[in-house]
């Protein structure tokens, strides 16, 4: 009887499965992911390789020497533990993190409007303090700028009408609304001495909600050249809740990571995170089969580094609020193998 | 998590090169690889050192870089934090937004 190894789901609970359902779930993925993505499936040595990492008793995982990547780390500067500027400290001193975040746990641009200049007093006396690279984080989360949160009409009411022509218009008043607001923080981060912009979540409300990101981050571009601009995107494809915007002649509608990052690329963005959200149901095996097939076309494109999100619920690891090392250790390994990605 | 990712495929941040890689990936897009050998190039070691704390800490003390503080391995006198900031942009090549804030603002 074929042995079993302890394994986890995508929710973190854990099962035990034997190394053949391990590779079937692995073969699967591959082909579900290739079949959607319209991406080649993994090759028989990625496979065998990510069966080798999920299919370990080893309580941790982690990349070969020398195999280390820079990590991107957002929820650093988070207060949770006194300050925004101790626990940046921590992360910078103590978990030895590449690029810190400031961030407000109001984690939208249009809220982080109206407290400007408190965030940029922060990043001045983080700035004195840390020795790492720090950027400013937020989400666009253009559905902030629809009633009754917001001044546009609501075009998630407008579309189940039928009036197409009425959402389409309120989502370009909201659309400029909402990239003011990114350029207006964004300069304002950048001109307190932050290191970069981190548009997190990117695509959350859609094709609109990337497209006025990515005019933010073009006009950011032309006006701080050195400044680091990371764009992170919020789910695997993107939803085309307008359907018709195109970025320079490209429909932003139903891109997946490789044109994703194509057109971050090409508005001026320095780091791309792509992000596949995980399957409750599925093995995290499944899961990072999963993300790295439909990531790995993006990689033989990449002009700028590629940070695939592996937090939680995204990238192999597991939807929970305290991620199981084992899994977590795991969905990295895999990613940073299998991609040679620049960071996580 | 963030502890995971960091033992399981973090560079270190400035317990290695980490921020300093990190670095040429922010301002100037550069990837992995090129950017690593940058690094490298720059602070005359190999791509592997700069991964290795044990490696890096005698660098990043001899070039002013900045070092982990603890209670037994404390360095007055030596550049930390906005100081370490001045060298490491002089020494990447690349300008650092709240270096050039700091001499504005301070007069310098």
């Amino acid at each position: 009887m074929e042995a079993k190894v302890p394994t986890r789901m995508g929710d973190g609970y854990m099962v035990e499965m034997t190394r053949s359902e391990l590779r079937a779930d692995l073969e699967d993925a591959t082909q579900a992911a290739a079949g959607k993505a319209k991406v080649p499936p993994l090759a028989q040595e990625e496979l065998d390789h990510l069966l080798d990492i999920y299919a370990s008793r080893a309580a941790f995982t982690s990349v070969d020497i020398g195999d280390q990547v820079v990590l991107s780390c957002d929820g650093g500067g988070s207060k949770m533990t006194g300050t925004d500027l101790l626990d940046l400290l921590e992360s910078e001193q103590r978990l030895g993190q590449d690029i810190l975040e400031l961030w407000h746990i109001e984690y939208s641009y249009k809220a982080i409007k109206t407290i400007l200049p408190f965030q940029q007093q922060v990043m001045q006396n983080c700035q004195l303090m840390m020795t790492a690279p720090v950027q400013y984080g937020a989400q666009p989360n253009l559905a902030f700028y629809s009633k009754p949160d917001g001044p546009a009409d609501n075009w998630f009411e407008l579309l189940p009408r039928g009036d197409i022509a009425g959402a389409r218009a309120a989502i370009a008043e909201a659309m400029d609304h909402a990239t003011k607001d990114f350029i207006y923080v964004g300069e304002g981060m950048l001109d307190a001495g932050a290191d970069g912009m981190d548009f997190d979540t990117t695509g959350g409300a859609g094709d609109a909600d990337f497209f006025s990101t990515l005019r933010a981050v073009k006009h950011l571009r032309a006006k701080y050249p050195d400044a680091g601009i990371e764009v992170g995107m919020a789910g695997e494809f993107v939803i085309g809740v307008h359907g018709e915007l195109e970025w320079e002649g490209r429909r932003l509608a139903g891109l997946w990571p490789k044109e994703q990052l194509e057109v971050c690329q090409d508005a001026g963005a320095t780091i791309f995170g792509p992000a596949v959200n995980i399957r409750t149901g599925k093995s995290c095996a499944w899961n990072a089969a999963y993300s790295i097939t439909v990531c790995k076309p993006a990689m033989d494109v990449a002009r700028i580094p590629v940070h695939p999100n592996v937090g939680e619920g995204v990238g192999g690891v597991p939807v929970n609020g305290y991620p199981p090392e084992d899994a977590a250790s795991r969905a990295a390994k895999a990613h940073v193998d299998i991609l040679r990605c620049d960071g996580l | 998590m963030d502890v995971t990712h960091a033992l399981a495929a973090g560079m270190g941040g400035m317990r290695t090169a980490g921020d300093l890689v990190a670095r040429m990936q922010m301002a100037r897009g550069m990837r992995l690889e090129p950017a690593k050998r940058y690094v490298a190039g720059k602070l005359g070691c190999t791509v592997r050192d700069l991964s290795d704390s044990y490696a890096m800490e005698q660098i990043r003390g001899e070039k002013g870089l900045g070092r982990i503080l603890d209670h037994s391995n404390l360095h007055p006198g030596e550049p930390n934090a906005m100081m370490a900031k001045f060298r490491i942009a002089e020494l990447l090549g690349v300008p650092i937004r709240s270096v050039e804030r700091f001499r504005e603002l301070a007069g310098l």
